[in-house]
């Protein structure tokens, strides 16, 4: 393993009873990167997480973090990372200053250190406010923020994020992926989950796509969406005439064919540049005098990318992920059915 | 520092944790403490009018007996907190941390010393109006109050066994008494137990319910002078009690770490 291989995994099997959560997943996030873990319900992101933070024994396969293999040494590596899941970790009847004082002193930070540390840290993610109430009357965004911050109380040099966003409103969403940045700028190792495109996208130098336990896509954002066949320009044309030449100014921009739809004087290309291609379409239309009855731009979706890569959608995994063992048991894969909804 | 030392570390933080959760939802307390009392008052008066016991006033020979029931039923709260806690995140959260793997466990039956020693009280206090009263000295009369602890301390690692086993607040709690209404009423907790018919008296007098309830009656000296069944465990009840205590905690200590690591990794 290279020095600045900070998470490694080979080989990784995970399975319960019948069920192979992981089938042979690879990983690998050099130190100050984010890798991004893609996919539906019951693909294994948790579970791959679990194993990396030490919560669960794999059955088969390596797993180093931070230098350190987890099977052999786990008291080591947990005094090296940080986890927030996806069901918050915190109690609800402590505050929030209870909370973080008690991760400190389970870190070994002592009495003193721990508290400077929680009052530290409830400043960071603006909580001091609500640090003497007790953390069930917190809002989502504020569950969410606490438990990053528990997470991040022994200043970890490896962070895993289980899905970090999931059932949260926008807002509150875009503030935890600045905080998310502005950990990977210090010098973190992160490893996220999420179901988001847009996530892994705004957070991920890499993003791994898995689908029932094994990884299906690797590569950057824009690799990936290029994989997948990236996002859509489609068109609606005034005039059946313009259809062939605005078929040419398109044929410069797909990565694949132009799909043409003759009756409903529609067009459809796949492109690599996203919204500045659709602005030098536009032009190119303009110039050529086409007249657009409609025009759009198509991000790919979650689902989009499953179709185009495994030719199912993440529906039906979450019919499969609802009866799995696990599934269903923690009160956040609720949230996370009705977020994706 | 060694890993007992680190264990009972961060048991300790385990422990602050359930005590501050007890001072955050106080009516958990108050009704555990109000049934003890209500069991004081019920045997005193219902019970107390029709049961006799040659040689000594009803009511300070059945404290010593309410007092065991307590503090058994008082441990079924150990296996409760744990049955919920492993349903929460919270359990991810201490596992993902660097603390001995008992810690929780630690923490959780240590807390629960606090639990009952508040239950004790309650119940003395209760005991002293309706007429009970300690008649040795103040060192017999602490032994007394110790070994009741002691006692309920390794029930509670029983039931931290049971809680992690089952995982549900509710199994822990339907369960436990279908377990301790029969455990603590066939034995000399209430009635002697000489009065039992024959299979059910020798049930009895091995009881560590009756060995517990007699030690802590001779203690106390609520016994009234009435000579113990002539049985070793009754003859002896401070040493069965302990044997007993000792013999729990041996063998359910590592049978509930032991629990507590598959249950977790279930997850």
């Amino acid at each position: 393993m290279l020095m600045s291989d900070m998470i490694r995994t080979s080989g990784l099997v995970k399975r319960y009873g019948p069920v192979t959560a992981l089938n042979g997943l690879d990983l690998r996030v050099p130190q100050g990167k984010v890798l991004g873990l893609l996919g539906p319900n019951g693909a294994g992101k948790t579970t791959a997480v679990r194993i990396l933070s030490t919560l669960l024994e794999p059955d088969e396969g390596e797993v180093m973090v931070a230098g350190l293999d987890v099977r052999a040494n786990p008291q080591e590596v947990k005094k090296r990372i940080g986890l927030s899941g996806q069901s918050a970790a915190i109690d609800d009847q402590l505050t929030g200053f209870e909370n973080l004082d008690m991760v400190g002193r389970m870190y070994h930070l002592g009495r003193k250190g721990s508290r400077a540390r929680a009052r530290r840290l409830l400043e960071e993610f603006s909580l001091t406010e609500a640090a003497d109430r007790p953390s069930k009357t917190y809002s989502g965004g504020m569950r969410r923020r606490l438990d990053l911050a528990a997470a991040l109380v022994a200043e970890p040099a490896v962070i895993f994020l289980d899905e970090p966003t999931t059932g949260l409103d926008p807002r509150s969403r875009s503030q935890m992926w600045e905080t998310i940045q502005r950990l990977v700028s210090e010098g973190a190792t992160v490893l996220l989950t999420t179901q988001y495109m847009e996530e892994a996208d705004r957070l991920a130098d890499e993003i791994v796509v898995i689908d029932k336990g094994e990884k299906i896509a690797q590569g950057t954002a824009t690799e990936l969406k290029y994989q997948i066949g990236g996002e859509r320009i489609g068109v609606v044309l005034e005039d059946r005439d313009d259809l062939a030449t605005a078929q040419t100014i398109l044929m410069k921009f797909a990565v694949d064919d132009v799909q043409v739809d003759e009756q409903a004087r529609q067009l459809t290309a796949g492109v690599a540049g996203g919204a500045e291609d659709l602005r030098q379409v536009l032009q190119l239309f303009s110039d050529s005098s086409i007249k657009l009855a409609d025009v759009g731009l198509h991000r790919p979706t979650l689902d989009d990318v499953f179709l185009s890569l495994t030719g199912h959608s993440t529906e039906e995994e979450d019919e499969a992920a609802s009866s799995g063992p696990k599934d269903g048991k923690k009160d956040g894969k609720q949230n996370k059915k009705e977020a994706s909804r | 520092m060694s890993s007992l030392a680190l264990a009972l570390a961060d048991g300790a933080v385990v422990a602050k944790r359930n005590l501050i959760k007890i001072k955050r939802v106080p009516e958990v307390l108050i009704w555990t403490t109000m049934s003890p009392i209500m069991f004081v008052l019920l045997f005193s008066y219902v019970f107390g009018a029709s049961i006799a016991v040659e040689g000594v006033n009803y009511r300070e020979f059945l404290m010593a007996g309410i007092f065991a029931q307590t503090m058994i039923f008082g441990s079924t709260f150990t296996g409760a907190g744990l049955a919920e806690d492993m349903t929460k995140g919270i359990i991810d959260r201490f596992r993902s941390l660097p603390i001995s793997k008992s810690a929780v466990l630690i923490g959780r039956t240590g807390s629960d010393i606090v639990y009952n020693l508040i239950s004790v009280v309650v119940m003395s206090l209760t005991g002293l109006v309706v007429g009970w009263r300690i008649r040795t000295s103040i060192v017999d009369a602490i032994a007394g109050f110790l070994l009741l602890l002691l006692f309920s301390y390794a029930v509670s690692w029983i039931m931290a066994f049971v809680g992690l086993k089952v995982t549900s607040v509710e199994v822990v709690n339907n369960a436990s008494f279908m377990f301790i209404m029969p455990l603590t009423f066939v034995s000399n907790a209430f009635v002697p137990s000489e009065n039992l018919p024959g299979p059910l008296r020798t049930f009895a007098e091995w009881n560590p319910i009756s060995s517990l309830a007699l030690a802590v009656r001779e203690l106390f000296g609520n016994t009234g002078g009435v000579p113990a069944a002539d049985v070793w465990s009754l003859q002896n009840p401070l040493a069965y009690s302990l044997i007993c205590i000792f013999g729990i905690l041996a063998v359910f200590i590592p049978l509930a770490i032991r629990q507590y690591g598959k249950t977790a990794a279930r997850g």
